[in-house]
């Protein structure tokens, strides 16, 4: 199982490393379900670029393809690869070298 | 290529102090509240519960595992950036051992890679609203980077 986790982690940092992938990212998170259309309207960005950006992270399993109105498709964010990637991130924050080190001092007061 | 997924944290310091006293500074609210957290309650029995509030105001839930004085102390706890709602659990085992007047401490945290939601994902979705949050945070996180 270990190695489908590194390679769900990756796919989520590879997508968040790129600034447009980010904004639109962002966007599904706030706005929710959106077409490419409309991710176009409000962000800085070309319809074509963000449907190539769109494409790749459908494939990576970021977001998830559904029919919406007037046969457009619409692309939801998928939370579990974010929460995998999020698994990765706790064990690197979670910081028991700093809190042995708190245990030592309190230890070491009379 | 191997996995570098990290599942487990493992630790060992000496401590100045002897077992007894470790105990009490791993083991009740006010040792914990001392060095851990900044307040912390516990009711100290398998199974019982326990709460670490820490700096800002974040409380985890802890439910204690392992009592054994003055050699194992263990608890589960939620992972802090995850939400309210999710199973998901690490395992925290400390082992004390005599070592000349003082101690040797070791801390393992296992579960960080944890088989996640692949095979919930129907339900996830479906409340993925609440995520939105938790995405934004992390995106912000990474921005701020």
């Amino acid at each position: 199982m270990a190695p489908d986790l590194e390679a769900i982690a990756e796919q989520v940092f590879v997508a968040l490393a790129d600034p447009t992938r980010r904004a639109i990212l962002a966007a599904l998170a706030t706005d929710g379900p959106s077409t490419a259309t409309d991710l176009a309207a409000r962000l800085p960005i070309t319809r074509q670029a963000i449907a190539k950006h769109l494409a790749l992270m459908a494939d990576a399993g970021l977001i998830t393809p559904e029919p919406g109105e007037r046969r457009r498709v619409r692309y939801r964010l998928r939370s579990a690869p974010v929460q995998v990637a999020q698994q990765f991130l706790a064990a690197l924050a979670n910081d028991w070298d700093n809190r042995l080190d708190a245990l030592q001092t309190h230890l070491a007061t009379p | 290529m191997a996995s570098q997924f990290p599942d487990r944290i493992e630790r060992t310091v000496t401590l100045s102090r002897p077992p007894r006293d470790v105990w009490q500074a791993l083991t009740t609210a006010d040792g914990l509240s001392a060095w851990f957290g900044e307040q912390a309650s516990i009711d100290l029995r398998p199974g019982g519960a326990a709460t670490m509030t820490f700096a800002g105001g974040m409380t985890v839930d802890m439910r204690v595992e392992r009592v054994e004085e003055p050699a194992v102390f263990a608890y589960t706890w939620r992972l802090p950036d995850l939400p309210d709602d999710d199973p998901r659990r690490t395992y925290v085992e400390f082992t004390l051992e005599p070592d000349g007047d003082g101690t040797l401490l070791r801390v393992v945290e296992t579960g960080f890679a944890q088989l996640p939601v692949e095979t919930r994902r129907e339900s996830y979705d479906s409340h993925s609203e609440g995520w939105t949050r938790e995405l934004a945070e992390l995106a912000a996180h990474v921005d701020g980077a």
